[in-house]
């Protein structure tokens, strides 16, 4: 373990307050999908891990989280002690076996095949992804539809996956198995469940 | 790493393996006292709790075979910085929260050259001397209950 | 039918109030305090540790108090406590062959490495109620003996071993990460390392029962106690931010090696097998009455037929635990108002066929 003293610093300054805050936004984020929702910068954690995704993952992940790092994140020492020394996270190798996955590339992100999409009797075990974004003012928009949006709702990450609009259609079919997204912008999270169907806007 | 090198570091976490060993069993009263009398106290800036949890305690299948798990004990934790920089950590067993904060900043205070002599002598000694006296009363007082066998009867003849 | 019925607030609110003023009892007799609990009622504390599955005295002590010593309710009140508390990790297990023993005794060798260490006991008391107790007399100060060199204490089980004649400590396959039931929903069979964490939380009363029906026949056994030791240990835990164990403590266990006689299978020859106990605290009744269950349980391990309660897993595991047991046992209490109307509807009716059918056989 490095002895740069950057891995200990900047955790909630108060923990139960601070999680609480993180985790009302995200549940509102997961019952309106696509809506962003505002939240302060309330943690401060080493490049590559911006302060709302790690604030994400300091509320989510506990010593029983498994989780999986893409290779931005997992090549910073720095990054992976943070998470370790504030959450206890275990790091998992496999995407499969992770129960939460923290994507800083999003491009170049394994495809949605490749992380748990539970079972039909526990469609619970799947992994809910974490995307870290530049923001929400993306050139290309979606619009979604399902539960939690009363018509439409336009959407548009400065980032997606590849092929995303396929990707997603296959991850909807294996309903109620599948995965949930969370998208990490600056000051701002928005979610998308896996019941909601995803669509380019038509222009 | 330089093996020498290696050498080095696994010595000196023995030696701070030792000293956080002994911070953790110190009382509460103990760590009070002793901090109470630091001369020259440094800032002192909580980095993580002190915080209370639980660990799993593990024992061994007929006493050295597979691991199982045993059942939990409480745990207390913090991390400080002190205004050299320095980082200290504790855990002890228990729920003694101020207990914990300053055996983080001993244990901070060891890792400081300058400093580690006086944690070794006015902190470290007194514990490591009370926690030896215990062991040895246990050790004598157990001695006693002994039982000494006499043959009494043998039954060849 | 459905009826929702609502009410009783006042009344349980007196109720608790009521049983706060119970529990302190006559207000001119001296509150009890947490230290004096874990000091004097030492054994008690032990149990609510153990069977809560929490190693904490003065939370343990606390329990005893609030439950106003039912000591099954101290226990449930562990169990609840420690569900609020977040996970730090998992301990390196602890070295039993380490132990500061305060007592270790063998009945299968008189003479052996270490000696017979009787500690703290009541073995060998007459039982008598002592009025002199009762009269808070003083106490001596314990002997004391100082040896010159510190002779350790090898496990009875380590010094068989060596000759074959009793089998090696349970194995399980390399990289097995212990099962852990606080984390999953348990699910029969169940390999020997979550047996043995459900049997350390179980309640004392059940496991001596089934250990006794060991011992009467139910599940042939012959067991002798090949030792058994109570002291402290050190606790190490690692952590992600140091690179090397910590040691948070220690604490106190007892532990019960149980050997047994083994006929031998066609897959090994005849030596001697084990039970293991091990239970936080002093607590030797519950430590051997672990091994003693251990051992049977592992019947179709050993290729024994299984005829008894004790050797049956499911049977013994399910209900071992005390707060499992007594919330449905206790839960019978609570209104069932509706449930027993519709009981009593169908006893109705069955009567009422009943009559006919007597009528009209008189008839005939």
């Amino acid at each position: 373990m490095s002895t740069n003293t950057q891995v200990f610093e900047g955790g909630f300054a108060n923990p139960v307050m601070g999680a609480q805050q993180i985790f009302r936004a995200l549940m509102d984020a997961m019952a309106n999908p696509g809506r962003v929702f505002d939240v302060p910068e309330l943690v401060a954690a080493p490049a590559p891990l911006t302060p709302v995704m790690a604030a994400i993952a300091a509320t989510l992940f506990d010593h029983d989280a498994t989780v999986w790092c893409d290779k931005s994140i997992s090549a910073s020492k720095e990054a992976i002690g943070w998470l370790k020394f504030h959450t206890g996270l275990e790091l998992v190798s496999d995407p499969a076996a992770a129960q939460f996955a923290l994507v800083k590339d999003v491009a170049a992100m394994p495809s949605f095949e490749a992380f748990a999409k539970g079972t039909s009797e526990y469609p619970d075990r799947s992994t809910t992804v974490i995307l870290q974004l530049d923001g929400f003012e993306g050139e290309n928009v979606l619009t979604l539809r399902g539960p939690g949006i009363k018509d439409t709702q336009d959407f548009a990450p400065s980032q997606l996956p590849k092929m995303f609009i396929d990707q997603w259609t296959g991850n909807r079919a294996a309903f109620p198995r599948g995965i949930d997204l969370i998208f990490a912008g600056r000051e701002a999270l928005a979610a998308l469940p896996r019941t909601t169907r995803v669509a380019k806007k038509e222009a | 790493m330089t093996r020498d090198f290696q050498e080095m570091s696994a010595t000196a976490d023995a030696g701070r393996k030792a000293a956080m060993a002994l911070l953790a069993q110190a009382t509460a009263d103990e760590m009070t006292r002793f901090w109470s009398v630091w001369t020259d106290k440094p800032e002192v800036e909580t980095l993580r709790g002190p915080e209370t949890g639980l660990v799993m305690v593990r024992g061994r299948i007929g006493g050295s075979g597979a691991p199982f798990n045993l059942g939990e004990a409480t745990v207390t934790r913090a991390t400080v910085r002190l205004g050299s920089g320095a980082v200290g950590h504790a855990y002890a067993l228990g729920r003694q929260g101020e207990k914990v904060r300053l055996a983080a900043v001993f244990d901070a205070l060891w890792q400081d050259d300058a400093k580690r002599d006086v944690v070794e002598k006015t902190v470290l000694a007194p514990i490591a001397q009370r926690l030896d006296e215990e062991l040895r009363t246990k050790r004598a007082e157990t001695a006693a209950t002994k039982v000494d066998f006499f043959t009494m009867v043998r039954g060849e003849d | 039918m459905y009826v929702a019925v609502k009410g009783g607030e006042t009344a349980i609110r007196n109720a608790h109030k009521l049983l706060a003023d119970k529990r302190r009892g006559d207000r001119s007799v001296p509150s009890i305090r947490l230290d004096q609990i874990v000091e004097q009622l030492a054994l008690g504390v032990d149990r609510v540790m153990a069977e809560g599955s929490l190693y904490d005295l003065e939370l343990a002590a606390l329990a005893i108090k609030q439950a106003r010593g039912d000591m099954i309710e101290a226990i449930f009140l562990v169990r609840a406590y420690r569900t609020t508390l977040p996970r730090f990790g998992y301990t390196l297990p602890v070295e039993t062959a380490a132990m500061a023993i305060e007592r270790r005794i063998s009945a299968t060798f008189k003479d052996l490495p270490g000696g017979q260490l009787l500690g703290p006991t009541f073995d060998y008391t007459h039982r008598l109620l002592d009025p002199e107790l009762a009269a808070d007399a003083a106490v001596e100060a314990p002997e004391e003996r100082v040896e010159e060199t510190h002779e350790p204490a090898p496990r009875v089980t380590d010094i068989l071993g060596h000759h074959g004649m009793i089998e090696t400590d349970g194995e399980l396959p390399e990289g097995t990460a212990p099962g852990d039931l606080t984390r999953e929903p348990l699910a029969f069979p169940l390999e020997r390392d979550l047996r043995l964490q459900a049997l350390a939380r179980g309640d004392e009363g059940f496991l001596l029962g089934l250990a006794y029906s060991t011992q009467r026949g139910y599940a042939r056994s012959h067991p002798f106690v090949g030792e058994i030791r109570i002291g402290e240990v050190e606790v190490e835990l690692e952590v992600a931010e140091l690179d090397f164990p910590l040691t948070l403590g220690r604490i106190r266990l007892t532990e019960c090696q149980m050997v047994n006689q083994f006929k031998g299978s066609a897959k090994q020859p005849p030596q001697f097998t084990r039970g293991y106990g091990l239970v936080f605290g002093q607590s030797e009744r519950k430590a051997m009455s672990m091994s003693l269950c251990d051992r049977a349980l592992r019947a179709r391990e050993l290729g024994e037929d299984v005829t008894a309660a004790a050797q049956d897993e499911e049977f013994v595991i399910s209900h071992s635990d005390n707060v499992q047991s007594t919330g449905f046992v206790e839960h019978l209490k609570l209104p069932h108002y509706v449930d027993f109307q519709a009981e009593l509807d169908l006893v109705r009716r069955m009567r009422a066929e009943h009559e006919r059918r007597d009528v009209q056989e008189t008839a005939e």
